[in-house]
């Protein structure tokens, strides 16, 4: 293969990066990883909510010690600047005319209260093109609200549907919907980034992350919408399928998937199990018979898996084509043999926070492997080297204003360490 | 802003959403269905609980702004004709198990030999390779394999996945953004690519900092209903009962949720429904992540009455003037009459002549100052731009046409 086949998709791509927390670092982490020059800002001042989120790797106390905050910020460099002083906002309007793409996911209306909305950039270069993300997107009476991932999975209705029927709602685990913006961010900015190439139009784009998330319960909301029927809580069932649900294995909180999703799979099921007597019952025969008894179903399917090792089990259903799996806990994820095979972690080691992992963009592109690999920064790891070799500043401009706290290098610990 | 882009989507309901989302941001997506129908067509619910291969709610969602055409290609003249599509075509997107492309004769390196500037997306549950490559997955299996569905749910029950299937949707979107950056790539060397999507990795890239928790700390994170562990002995309550319903409201430490509680905590006391306990606290000094389960023992019996006398309006409405991060747990319902939604604008009514009716259909996932995205499309009937494509930009004779639809191949 000759050097233009695998050189990386963004190698000419240079991103000025305010994001900050999740959704925004995850979208120009695929950027980073894919050979783009990701410019981060940020000040120790105020700095990424996610470098003070556990876990913490290495001892002490400190900012570059967060496994959370390291997970999405490799390969990127690390400016920092304080944004309070007027002087900073200068050297952010030269980073505008060097980059391609400007990103920030503040609450509405930070941007431009640092003399960087959309239009002031416009004036530093005409083409640029802004993507702004925030909870409920710009505009509209609740647009400044506050507020993370896990709040808008309530707000998406994504709580109100996930649980047991007989429970209270469960928040789905973490900042869940964090996770789903950066996969249509990504799409966007790229088409964007096509059309500015076509036509030289830049643009602003104003992501919405509830907007995204609905995308996500979109059946259901036409159904609520056009049948007037609200969600409900099904646990892990599913209308058109039964059994369908995780049942208990041997060990501590161990449990497998189970779902059969036709008479074929039922079929299996109970030849793996050695079709004990309960299977036989008429009453199981059809899916409407399984679908009208299906806690008796559940109860004794859930006696029958009890005896078995939910790896075993797992296989001899697979081995019948019977669609099954394994409930892995954070650690069978980590240890996982499909995702070790795939090459999803890739550990480094840094100093204060050690070895941790880091995860890659979920697909392999064939022509594109990730060539440039450096773990998260310190705040404020590339600030010289930023500053001189992107902004062409020299030696005597940069050392003053690192003295006056305009510009942010690590702390003496962490440079030494 | 990708109107010159063809997209041959060739994916069943565990596919669609990589080529709506292309679809929303100007391609040309062609679904290319089996004669029969997708499969995607027959999942419930239905347009006024009619099943009907037009009126499945999730072939609306996931199929809209996209054209749809009819073809067999398991027979030649279907193979042939589609052979013909992906000679012009930029992206072809499929959902098959890793290896069914190749026993059609259409696996990567034919259809690269066809167009070498093609993109071929696959999208499967655990990508192209490795120990799991020929597992069956069914949306739950996926959501049990990516380590979702252990964190989630009650202590005292099974594992749980969201309420809604998510496996593939996760994996069909980040499958939006791998084409993209491919084609990003294809610039610039003129050359397309694969690229092998798993649907696992994609679930396990939605974990939060739970992955790192064990890797770093080795603590094995487990399911705590309303709770949310926060590592190793930390807790923190997220969703409590109120007079009508549920909230959402992050009762933990830290810089900004600590200032909210704080906050909350004046107002239970300005009611007079402070204990001691919870005034002697202060959040925002005790720092992320620090609550124990001891502490949350005695914090969530007040916090629990204050709650439940007061509605999840009433407690929204104070919470944004008392700077408390305060959330309703919304219902389907409450977000058709979300008031942020409507001032955007975002559900959309359309006229739907062979339905007579202007059903709601969903808005756009991003607005765009330049060049805004089709919100509100429909989905393609079966078979509904054959002709477009076959006769007008192929250039197959009617007869033969119809000579190919008699024959079961269109």
């Amino acid at each position: 293969m000759n050097a233009a086949a695998t050189m990386q998709p963004f190698e000419n791509l240079k991103i000025l990066d305010f994001c900050w927390v999740a959704a925004g670092p995850m979208t120009t982490g695929y950027f980073a990883e894919y050979g783009a020059t990701v410019v981060r800002v940020e000040s120790r001042l105020r700095p990424d909510v996610l470098r003070s989120s556990p876990p913490f790797g290495g001892s002490g106390k400190g900012l570059n010690r967060s496994g959370y905050y390291a997970n999405y910020n490799a390969n990127k460099y690390a400016l920092g600047l304080n944004l309070g002083t007027p002087k900073a906002i200068e050297i952010i309007k030269r980073m505008v005319a060097w980059a391609d793409l400007v990103t920030e996911n503040f609450t509405p209306g930070t941007m431009e209260r640092l003399g960087l909305g959309y239009d002031e950039l416009c004036k530093v270069k005409p083409d640029i093109i802004l993507f702004s993300t925030s909870m409920l997107g710009r505009g509209g009476p609740n647009s400044k609200l506050p507020g993370f991932g896990a709040v808008l999975s309530s707000l998406s209705g994504l709580t109100a549907i996930t649980g047991w029927p007989d429970r209270s709602p469960t928040n789905p685990y973490g900042a869940y919907t964090d996770f789903i913006t950066p996969r249509f961010a990504v799409p966007t900015i790229l088409a964007a980034l096509d059309y500015r190439r076509r036509t030289g139009i830049g643009q602003h784009i104003d992501m919405s992350q509830l907007e995204v998330s609905l995308h996500f319960v979109a059946p259901l909301l036409l159904d609520r919408a056009n049948n007037a029927r609200e969600g409900a809580r099904t646990g892990n069932r599913h209308d058109a399928a039964a059994p369908h649900g995780a049942f208990p294995c041997r060990g501590d909180d161990r449990w497998i998937t189970i779902t059969c999703m036709t008479d074929a799979h039922w079929a299996a099921l109970r030849a793996v199990l050695g079709d004990p007597q309960w299977m036989r019952a008429e009453r199981f025969a059809t899916l409407l018979g399984r679908k009208r008894e299906e806690d008796e179903l559940e109860a004794l399917l859930a006696d029958s898996t009890r005896a078995w090792e939910a790896q075993a089990l797992m296989r001899a259903l697979q081995a019948a084509d019977v669609p099954a799996g394994l409930v892995h806990s954070n650690k069978g994820v980590i240890e996982d043999p499909q995702l070790e095979q795939r090459g999803h972690f890739v550990y480094y080691d840094k100093p204060e926070i050690g070895r941790h992992p880091v995860q890659r963009s979920e697909f392999r592109l064939s022509r594109a492997p990730a060539a440039r690999n450096w773990p998260t920064p310190f705040i404020g790891e590339h600030t010289r080297e930023v500053c001189r070799d992107m902004l062409g500043m020299s030696e005597a401009e940069i050392e003053p204003l690192i003295a006056a706290g305009v510009l942010e290098v690590p702390d003496a610990a962490a440079a030494s360490s | 802003m990708l109107s010159p882009y063809r997209v041959l989507d060739l994916t069943d309901e565990r596919g669609l959403l990589c080529g709506k989302i292309l679809a929303d941001l100007g391609a040309d997506v062609l679904q290319v269905e089996p004669p029969t129908g997708n499969s995607a067509r027959r999942i419930a619910p239905f347009y006024r609980d009619q099943p009907h291969a037009d009126h499945g709610l999730f072939w609306w969602a996931y199929a809209a702004n996209k054209r749809g055409i009819t073809l067999d290609a398991a027979r030649a003249d279907g193979k042939a004709l589609l052979e013909r599509l992906i000679a012009s075509a930029h992206f072809l997107i499929e959902s098959g198990r890793p290896g069914e492309m190749a026993a059609m004769g259409l696996g990567y390196e034919r259809l690269a030999e066809i167009n070498p500037a093609l993109i071929v997306v696959s999208i499967t549950p655990f990508g192209q390779t490795g120990p799991y490559a020929s597992y069956l997955a069914s949306d739950l299996v996926g959501m049990g394999f990516g380590g979702f569905m252990y964190v989630t749910g009650d202590p005292d029950r099974a594992p749980l996945r969201v309420g809604f299937p998510h496996f593939y949707l996760h994996g069909a979107a980040a499958a939006a953004s791998g084409a993209m950056i491919a084609h990003t790539q294809r610039v610039a060397t003129g050359l397309g690519q694969h690229v092998d999507v798993s649907c696992q990795e994609a679930v396990a890239r939605s974990l939060a900092n739970s992955l790192a928790g064990y890797a770093i700390e080795g603590s094995v994170i487990v399911r705590q209903g309303a709770y949310r562990q926060m590592g190793g002995g930390a807790y923190m309550r997220i969703t409590w009962p109120c007079r009508d319903g549920f909230v959402n409201f992050q009762f933990s430490g830290g810089a900004s949720s600590g200032q909210s509680v704080n906050n909350f905590v004046r107002w239970m006391a300005d009611e007079g429904m402070a204990d001691e306990y919870l005034q002697s606290l202060d959040f925002k000094a005790l720092g992320y992540g620090t609550v124990t389960k001891e502490m949350m023992d005695r914090i969530v019996p007040p916090v629990s009455r204050f709650l439940g006398e007061r509605t999840k309006q009433q407690l929204f409405e104070a919470a944004i003037e008392r700077r408390i991060l305060l959330f309703p747990v919304a219902t389907l319902g409450d977000i058709l009459h979300d008031p942020q939604l409507e001032a955007r604008g975002f559900f959309h009514q359309a006229p739907w002549p062979e339905l007579d009716a202007n059903p709601t259909l969903m808005g756009a996932f991003a607005r765009m100052s330049a060049t805004p995205l089709k919100a509100g499309g429909k989905p393609p009937r079966l078979g509904q731009h054959n002709i477009d494509v076959y006769v007008k930009e192929l250039g197959l004779a009617r007869a033969d046409l119809c000579r190919l639809a008699s024959a079961g191949v269109l």
